[in-house]
C-alpha cells in the first residue's frame, strides 16, 4: 500500500521525534485511519513493515485503543457519551433520539452509509453535558431538538 | 468548543488566559508568556525544583503526588536521556479542565514542561494528549511550532545554550493510558498496559531513561509558581494544599461549568453559590468531588474543604476536580452500573481481580437494575469491591471497586429497593444501559 | 553479590541480592502460588496470586516482583494473604467454565490444583459467563478461550523462548483474547510449547484433546527417536488392542537435558508407532511377493542363507547396514555379530556426520567435548554451519536461552542468514561451501579468506571476528556436516588452543551413538581401527576379521555385481537414503528389520518387524555425546526388538550367544521384563523394583543391560555413571581416540540428512502429524514438481 503524501510526510517528520519506530504507531494508526476510514489489511501491513512489527503486533495494538477500528464506519460518526455527567442530564435520552431518528442501534451505520451511531465513555465535556462527538467535533449542552436539526442538516447537505 | 463561566470567589491563576486569544503567541507574550521560561533559564534546577515545592503543588491528574517531590527524584546523572512527559489523556469521567486549558493557553504547558525539563535537566518533552482531543492536538501542534519559529524550543532556546524538544502526540482512545506507567507504554506505540514498578518513572521511564510525568494542569500552574513564587502559590490554598484548582462542576446544577478556585474552597458554596445550586425540582441526592473513581458522599457530607487532605475525613477523595452533583431523579444502582459499565470497558485486563471483578461487578448490576437482583447480591457487589481493592496490578482497579463500596455504604436502601423483581422506583422504565 | 538477610513466616532466609522474593521462598519450602510467573520468562505481575504480606507495606504485594531486601519480613499465610488467594480464585472462575470432567487439562490443572488448595467451596457467581467459541489454530494447536486465565505464559513462551512470536494478545478487559499471528491461525514452528506451559486446559493439542483422561495413562520419561539433540520426552501410554498405546507426548518431566523444551516431533510425532502401514509380523518373499511367516520359520531361514553364503564365498559376501536409530547395545551388538558371527567386516551406517575426524582431532584430550547442558551456560557459542533451528531444535533452544538470560556471545558462520542469526552477536555469512576454507582462515592461514569473502563479508570483518575469537575463554565450538576431514582437525587445533569445548552435529537420534559403536568397516567400537590389537580383540573370544571391510557403497557396487550373496540391514533404507538402484539388490539375499514396508523393505527376501525406540530399553547417546537410558512406553503386539532378532540369529546359527552377551551367570536364564518395559505383568514389576534401587537384571540374552556392562567396560568414554543413567539422566560421555590414528572415516560418504523441523527421515514418513504440518507449510504451488512427483519421496531415508 502507497501512503498518501500527507501522511508520508507525517510519518517522515515524526520517526525523528523518537529513539524507536513503533513509537509512532498509535497516532500514526489514528492517521491512517482518518484516511481512509478503517484499518485495513494492508495498511496495517505497510506500517507494521515500516516500523519494524509483525502484523500480529500491529494488531495488538490497534485492538487495544477504542477509537481505532479495522471496519469501516458511516461517514458522520456520532458518538454519545453516556458516562455519569452526561447520564445526570438525560444522555440516555439523548442516544434514544439518536436511534429513533437514524433508525439504527448502538454500533451500526445506517443503509445509506452516512451515519454511525456509537455509545462512547466520558469525552470531556461533562460541564457541558449532555455531549457527543461528530467524527472529531464536540456538540454540546445537547437537547433532542439539537439531535434532530444536526441530522437533517448533515442529510441536507449530502444531498446537495 | 467549551463555554466559559465565571464567578467572583475564583482565583484565577491557571485559567487566568482563558478567553483572551493566548493561542496567539504574540498574545501570550504580552500575557506575561515565556517569562517564567526566561527566569528558569537563570535558576539552578535545585532552585526550580524548591520553588516548585514551596509552592505545595499536588498532582492535578487525581493523585495528589507533590510535584516537586516527583521531580526530585530524577537522577541528577544518567546514561540515558532523561524526558518530561505531559499526561493531557484526560478521561476521568466527570474531567474536562485540561480541555480548556490546551484551548485556550496551549503555551503555558508547553512552558510548563520546559521549565520541568530545565528542572529535572531533560532535553525532550512529550505532550500526550488523548486521541478524542483533536482539535486540541491541532492547537497544541500550531503552539509548538509557533514557539519552535521564535526559537523558544529547540537549538540554544533564548540564547541559553539549551537545546529542548517539545513533540505532541496522540493517544487513540483509551483511559487506561491516564496512568503514568501506561501512558508511557502507548507513547512507545504498545499497548497501554502500565508496567511493574519499581522502577518508577523517575528513575526508568520512556525507553528506560529517567522520566519525569506530570498532568497538563499542574504543568500549566509551574510557570505562575516560577514567576510568582512557590511561596505565593502556596498561601493561595490550604495548607499541604497550595494554588487554587480547576474545579469541573457537572450534574443537573443551574450554572455547571469549569471554575478555578482556591484549594480548599467549601464543597457545599461550590454547589449552591458557585454552580448557581440544583435545577429546579431537582434536589441534591450526592456529590461525587473529585472524578467517577472516588466515593460518594451524602449532602450532609458536603461542608467540607475541597482538597486532598479534608475530603477523606468524609470517606472521600479530591481526585480530578471533577466534582458530579446527582441529583434525586437518578437511580443510585444506574449510575453505579454506569460507573462499573466504564471501568470495565477501560480495564486493560492485564490483571486478574480489575479484568473478572469489573466484569461481575457489572453483570450483577445490569441484572439488579433490571429488576433480577438478590439480597445477597448486595454484600456480593461489596465483596468483590473490597477484593479488589489495593490487589489489582494498577489503581484502575481501586478506582473501579472504591466508588461501588461507598454506593452500597451509604445507598444501601437504594439497592434494595431493587430486589426480588421489583422495577427500578427511580425512573419510569428500567433498562439495562450499554450491555 | 552479596547475600541477603529476610525473614519469611518467621524463618530467617539468606539468598543473594538479586533473588525474587518468589524464589527466596520456593528455595525455603515456602509454597507462594502464582499463576503467570514462570521462571525464566520476564515477569509480569498480572495473576496477583502470589501476593504477600510485607511489613511496612501497607498493600499485599507480588512476591514474583518484590526483590528481596535486608531485613525484609515477609508473611505468606496470613488471612489477609488467604483471603486474596482465595478472591482471585472466585474471580477467575467467575467466568471460567467449568468443563474440568471433559477438558483435557482436568486432573493436571494449575486451576483445579489452586482451587482445591486455596479456594472456596462456595460459588458466589450468578450470571452468564463470557463465551466464545473455540478455534483451531493449526494442526496440532487449539484455542479455548472461556478456559484462558491470561496468564500470558504462552505468548512468552513464543516469543522470548521460541522466537517465534506468533501469539500476541488482543482488545482488552474482559475481551482481552490471546490471538494468533495469521487472525485465525497460526503459522509458528509448531512446537506445542505453548499447550505445554499453559496451566490451564485453554490451549491444547490435536494430537492428544480428547483422547483420554491424564490418570489413565502411565507417564514414561525416555528420549526422543528424532533428531540427535536426545530431549527427554514423557510419553503417556495407555492399553490399547495392539499393546501399549501412546496417546500423548510432552514435557511434564522437565529433569531432562532439554528443561522446557520440546518440539512438535518430540512432542507430537510419537505417532509413527501406531501407523497403520505398521508390521504386525515377519515377511518372507515367495514368488516374487512379500507374504506373512512366523518368527521361527523366519530365523532359520535367515540363519540357513547367512550359513550358505558363509560356506560358498566366505565372509566377506555378507554385508551389514545398521541403524542411527537403534540403541547403542544394538548396534554394538549389531557389529560384534558380523565381526565374529558373520566373521566380516562389512559394516557400515548413514553416516550424518565426520565423528571419526573429530575423535582423531580429539585424540587423547580429556574434557574437550562440550554436553547439551554446557551450551546453556557457555558464556560464548561459535556456529560454524548447519541450521540448528530446523535441524537441531535443542541446540537452538539451548543457544537462544543462553543469549537471552545469560548474555551470551554467538557467532554465526553460515552461508545463509539462518534464524540464529537473530541472536548472534556476530554473523559472517559467507560464501556457501566455504565453511572449510573459514576454518583454514581461523587457523591461521590467511590466503583461505579469499573464497570466504563475499559482497556481505568483507576480510576486515574475518580478521575482526577471528580476533574477537581468539579472546573468547570458555568458548563452545559447534559444527555440522559441513565441516569434515582435516577441516575438522584444523578447528579443533584453532579451538583447544583456547580451551574450548566442541559439538559436532550429526543428524538422527542415535547417529553418535551408532559412530562411537563401531559400526564402520575400518573401526571398532570406540573409533579403534581394526588392524590395531585392541582391549575387543583380548576380550573377544573369537579373531576380529584383520582387514578393513567395505563401506555402505562398496556393498551396494559388490552386491550389484553379484559378490554380495546376503545383506543384513537393520534399521536402515539405503535405497531411499543413498538413492540405489533396488535391482542392484536383486542378486543378494536382503534381510530387512524395521517397522515399515520401507523402500528397501519392500524388494527384501526377508522382513523382520521391529520394535522402535519408544518401545524397547537400551541407552542412545546424542550428537553432544550424552547418553541416556530409553524407558519402554509403548507396545506393538506382534514385533520384537533389534537386539532379540540378532541374537537369536546368532543362535539359529550355532553361535554361543553367552560369548556375544554377556548375561547371568550360572542358573539365572529368566527374562525379568526388562526387555518390556513397566506395563507387562507380574515379573516387571520386579524388573521395576531392581531399576528403581539402581540393582540391574542382566539374566537374559536379551538383556540390553548385559551388553551395556561390556560398552562401559570396553569402549572409551562410556564408562559413565550407572547411577544417573538409571535415574534417568543424562551423562555425558568422553569422546576420546585411543590411538590417535587419522585418516579413517571418508568424508565422502557423509550424507546430512537434511530434514527439517517437520521432517524426520523414516519416521517422519510416517507421522500423521508431521506430514499434516508439513503440507500446510509447504502448499503444492509453491513446489516446483515434476508431474509424477511423490510427495513421500522428499521424507524417504
Amino acid at each position: 500500500m502507497k501512503f498518501s503524501d500527507q501522511l508520508e510526510q507525517r510519518f517522515a517528520t515524526m520517526v525523528t521525534h523518537y529513539p524507536t519506530k513503533r513509537s509512532v504507531l498509535v497516532p500514526m494508526l489514528l492517521y491512517i485511519q482518518d484516511e481512509l476510514g478503517s484499518l485495513t489489511e494492508e495498511a496495517i501491513h505497510e506500517i507494521a513493515q515500516r516500523v519494524e512489527l509483525s502484523d500480529l503486533e500491529v494488531r495488538n495494538v490497534i485492538s487495544y485503543y477504542s477509537m481505532l477500528r479495522t471496519r469501516a464506519v458511516g461517514k458522520y460518526n456520532f458518538q454519545i457519551c453516556t458516562n455519569v455527567s452526561c447520564l445526570l442530564r438525560g444522555a440516555e435520552d439523548i442516544f434514544e433520539q439518536c436511534k429513533k431518528k437514524l433508525g439504527v442501534g448502538n454500533k451500526q451505520t445506517t443503509s445509506d452509509g452516512l451515519f454511525y451511531l456509537e455509545e462512547v465513555e466520558c469525552i470531556g465535556a461533562c460541564s457541558w453535558a449532555p455531549a457527543m462527538m461528530m467524527n472529531y467535533e464536540f456538540v454540546e449542552n445537547l437537547t433532542a431538538a439539537k439531535i434532530d436539526e444536526l441530522i437533517e442538516g448533515l442529510k441536507k447537505k449530502e444531498q446537495q | 468548543m467549551a463555554y466559559l463561566v465565571s464567578h467572583p470567589d475564583e482565583v484565577k491563576v491557571v485559567s487566568k488566559r482563558f478567553g483572551k486569544g493566548a493561542t496567539s503567541l504574540d498574545r501570550y507574550l504580552e500575557l506575561d508568556g515565556y517569562k517564567a521560561l526566561q527566569k528558569a533559564l537563570t535558576m539552578q534546577p535545585d532552585a526550580i525544583i524548591n520553588e516548585v515545592k514551596a509552592s505545595n503543588l499536588r498532582g492535578r491528574g487525581g493523585a495528589g503526588f507533590p510535584t516537586g517531590m516527583k521531580w526530585s527524584f530524577v537522577p541528577k546523572q544518567s546514561p540515558k536521556p532523561k524526558y518530561v512527559l505531559c499526561n493531557g489523556d484526560e478521561s476521568e469521567p466527570g474531567t474536562c479542565k485540561d480541555r480548556l486549558i490546551f484551548e485556550h493557553d496551549p503555551h503555558s504547558v508547553i512552558e510548563g514542561v520546559m521549565i520541568a525539563a530545565l528542572a529535572v535537566g531533560a532535553k525532550t518533552g512529550y505532550i500526550y494528549l488523548r486521541g478524542e482531543y483533536r482539535y486540541l492536538v491541532q492547537i497544541m501542534e500550531k503552539a509548538v511550532a509557533d514557539a519552535y519559529a521564535r526559537g523558544f524550543i529547540g537549538k540554544n532556546i533564548f540564547g541559553s545554550g539549551v537545546d529542548l524538544d517539545i513533540f505532541v502526540h496522540s493517544g487513540a482512545g483509551a483511559y487506561e493510558v491516564g496512568e503514568e506507567s501506561a501512558l508511557m507504554e502507548s507513547l512507545e506505540g504498545k499497548r497501554g498496559i502500565p508496567r511493574i514498578r519499581p522502577p518508577f518513572p523517575a528513575v526508568v521511564g520512556l525507553w528506560g531513561g529517567p522520566t519525569v510525568i506530570n498532568n497538563a494542569e499542574s504543568l500549566a500552574s509551574v510557570p505562575h509558581i516560577i514567576l510568582g513564587g512557590g511561596e505565593w502559590f502556596a498561601k493561595l490554598g490550604t495548607p499541604k494544599n497550595g494554588g487554587t484548582r480547576l474545579f469541573c462542576m457537572s450534574g443537573e446544577l443551574e450554572r455547571p461549568g469549569v471554575y478555578e478556585l482556591p484549594m480548599g474552597y467549601n464543597l457545599k458554596k461550590m454547589i449552591y453559590d458557585v454552580a448557581g445550586g440544583m435545577v429546579k425540582g431537582k434536589k441534591l441526592k450526592g456529590v461525587v468531588p473529585g472524578g467517577s473513581s472516588v466515593q460518594i458522599i451524602t449532602p450532609d457530607e458536603i461542608d467540607v474543604a475541597m482538597d486532598f487532605d479534608s475530603l477523606p475525613k468524609v470517606g472521600s477523595m479530591l481526585g480530578s476536580g471533577g466534582v458530579i452533583v446527582i441529583d434525586d431523579h437518578t437511580c443510585l444502582v444506574k449510575f453505579a452500573l454506569r460507573v462499573t459499565q466504564f471501568y470495565q470497558h477501560e480495564s486493560c485486563g492485564w490483571c486478574i481481580p480489575c479484568r473478572e471483578g469489573t466484569d461481575w461487578m457489572k453483570k450483577t448490576l445490569v441484572r439488579m437494575h433490571s429488576g433480577g437482583g438478590v439480597a445477597k447480591d448486595i454484600d456480593n457487589l461489596k465483596y468483590l469491591a473490597e477484593n479488589m481493592l489495593g490487589r489489582t496490578f494498577c489503581p484502575l482497579g481501586d478506582a473501579a471497586a472504591m466508588p461501588i463500596i461507598s454506593y452500597v455504604q451509604k445507598f444501601r436502601s437504594e439497592f434494595e429497593d431493587h430486589l426480588n423483581g421489583k422495577p427500578c422506583p427511580y425512573e419510569k422504565a428500567a433498562q439495562p444501559v450499554m450491555v | 553479590m552479596a547475600d541477603i538477610t529476610l525473614t519469611v513466616d518467621g524463618k530467617k532466609l539468606t539468598v543473594p541480592a538479586g533473588t525474587l522474593l518468589i524464589e527466596a521462598c520456593k528455595g525455603a519450602g515456602i509454597e507462594v502460588p502464582f499463576f503467570c510467573y514462570y521462571p525464566n520468562l520476564s515477569l509480569q505481575g498480572a495473576c496477583r496470586m502470589c501476593l504477600v504480606e510485607i511489613e511496612k507495606m501497607p498493600k499485599l504485594q507480588t512476591a514474583c516482583t518484590t526483590l528481596v531486601a535486608e531485613g525484609m519480613v515477609v508473611t505468606t499465610e496470613s488471612d489477609k494473604v488467604k483471603q486474596a488467594r482465595k478472591s482471585m480464585l472466585e474471580l477467575l472462575l467467575a467466568n471460567h467454565p467449568l468443563d474440568c470432567p471433559v477438558c483435557d487439562a482436568g486432573g493436571e490443572c494449575e486451576l483445579q490444583d489452586m482451587t482445591f488448595k486455596y479456594g472456596a467451596a462456595e460459588s458466589k457467581f450468578m450470571d452468564l459467563k463470557n463465551h466464545r467459541d473455540e478455534q483451531q489454530w493449526s494442526p496440532v494447536v487449539y484455542f479455548d478461550r472461556p478456559r484462558c486465565i491470561l496468564c500470558y505464559r504462552c505468548i512468552r513462551v513464543c516469543g522470548e523462548g521460541m522466537d517465534v512470536w506468533s501469539l500476541g494478545i488482543q482488545n482488552r478487559g474482559p475481551s482481552s483474547i490471546i490471538a494468533p499471528n495469521k487472525e485465525d491461525h497460526l503459522e509458528c514452528e509448531e512446537c506445542g510449547m505453548c499447550i505445554d506451559i499453559c496451566p490451564v486446559g485453554a490451549l491444547t493439542s490435536g494430537a492428544y484433546r480428547y483422547k483420554t483422561r491424564p490418570w489413565e495413562m502411565k507417564h514414561v520419561g525416555t528420549v526422543c527417536t528424532h533428531c540427535g539433540d536426545g530431549c527427554k520426552t514423557t510419553l503417556g501410554v495407555r492399553r490399547a488392542d495392539t499393546g501399549m498405546q501412546i496417546v500423548r507426548g510432552d514435557n511434564r518431566d522437565k529433569s531432562g537435558i532439554n528443561g522446557e523444551f520440546l518440539c512438535i516431533k518430540g512432542r507430537y510425532a510419537f505417532d509413527f508407532a501406531h501407523h497403520p502401514e505398521r508390521l504386525p509380523q515377519p515377511l518372507v518373499k515367495r514368488e516374487g511377493k512379500l507374504v506373512p511367516t512366523t518368527w521361527e520359520q523366519a530365523f532359520d531361514l535367515i540363519a540357513k542363507k547367512f550359513q550358505d553364503a558363509l560356506t560358498s564365498d566366505g565372509p566377506t559376501s555378507i554385508g551389514v547396514i545398521g541403524s542411527n536409530h537403534t540403541s547403542n547395545e544394538e548396534n554394538y551388538l549389531l557389529q560384534k555379530f558380523a565381526r565374529l558371527v558373520l566373521g566380516t567386516n562389512n559394516i557400515d551406517h548413514h553416516r550424518t556426520a565426520d565423528f571419526p575426524a573429530f575423535a582423531s582431532a580429539l585424540a587423547g584430550k580429556q574434557n574437550t567435548t562440550a554436553s547439551m547442558r554446557d551450551v546453556f551456560s557457555a558464556p560464548a557459542v561459535l556456529l560454524i554451519g548447519n541450521d540448528p533451528t530446523e535441524q537441531h531444535p535443542l541446540l537452538a533452544w539451548q543457544i537462544r536461552s543462553d543469549v537471552r538470560l545469560h548474555r551470551a556471545k554467538l557467532y554465526v558462520v553460515n552461508s545463509s542468514a539462518i534464524k540464529l542469526h537473530r541472536q548472534a552477536t556476530s554473523f559472517a555469512q559467507i560464501v556457501s561451501g566455504s565453511e572449510g576454507n573459514f576454518v583454514q582462515f581461523l587457523a591461521g592461514n590467511d590466503k583461505a579468506a579469499d573464497s570466504v569473502v563475499s559482497p556481505n563479508l568483507t576480510r576486515e570483518a574475518l580478521t575482526t571476528l577471528r580476533d574477537a575469537l581468539k579472546n573468547e575463554s570458555g568458548l563452545v565450538i559447534i559444527f555440522g556436516s559441513e565441516l569434515r576431514g582435516a577441516d575438522v582437525k584444523a578447528l579443533v587445533d584453532f579451538g583447544l588452543a583456547q580451551g574450548a569445548k566442541f559439538i559436532c552435529l550429526g543428524d538422527y537420534a542415535n547417529s553418535r551413538g551408532a559412530a562411537d559403536m563401531g559400526l564402520y568397516p575400518d573401526m571398532l567400537p570406540g573409533y579403534a581401527p581394526v588392524l590395531t590389537a585392541t582391549r575387543y580383540h583380548e576380550e573377544w573370544l573369537d579373531e576380529i576379521p584383520p582387514i578393513p571391510g567395505m563401506n555402505l557403497l562398496q556393498m551396494m557396487d559388490a552386491a550389484k555385481n553379484g559378490k554380495l550373496k546376503a545383506l543384513y540391514v537393520v534399521g536402515s533404507n539405503p535405497i531411499a537414503r543413498n538413492n540405489i538402484d533396488p535391482f542392484a539388490l536383486s542378486k543378494s539375499f536382503v534381510i530387512v528389520q524395521d517397522m515399515f514396508l520401507t523402500e528397501t523393505a519392500s524388494i527384501a527376501d526377508v522382513v523382520l518387524p521391529v520394535a522402535n525406540a519408544y518401545e524397547k530399553s537400551g541407552t542412545y547417546t546424542n550428537t553432544s555425546g550424552d547418553v541416556q537410558m530409553l524407558k519402554k512406553a509403548g507396545e506393538f503386539a506382534g514385533v520384537r526388538n533389534d537386539f532379540e532378532c540378532i541374537v537369536r540369529i546368532a543362535a539359529r546359527m550355532g553361535y554361543d550367544v553367552h560369548k556375544l552377551v554377556p548375561f547371568g551367570g550360572a542358573g539365572t536364564r529368566a527374562d525379568m521384563g526388562q526387555t518390556r518395559g513397566a506395563q507387562s505383568g507380574e515379573s516387571d514389576r520386579h524388573a521395576v523394583w531392581l531399576a528403581s534401587h539402581n540393582l540391574e537384571p542382566k539374566m537374559s540374552p536379551y538383556d540390553p543391560t548385559a551388553m551395556l556392562d561390556e560398552i562401559q567396560r570396553l569402549v572409551p568414554g562410556y564408562d559413565i555413571s550407572r547411577l544417573n543413567l538409571l535415574a534417568g539422566q543424562d551423562v555425558h560421555s568422553q569422546l576420546v581416540q585411543i590411538t590417535g590414528a587419522t585418516g579413517m572415516g571418508d568424508p565422502a560418504l557423509i550424507m546430512p540428512a537434511n530434514d527439517s523441523l517437520f521432517t524426520s527421515g523414516t519416521l517422519g514418513k510416517f507421522s500423521d502429524t508431521l506430514n499434516t504440518v508439513y503440507e500446510r507449510y509447504s502448499p503444492p504451488h509453491d513446489l516446483e514438481m515434476a508431474a509424477d512427483y511423490d510427495p513421500q519421496v522428499r521424507m524417504g531415508g
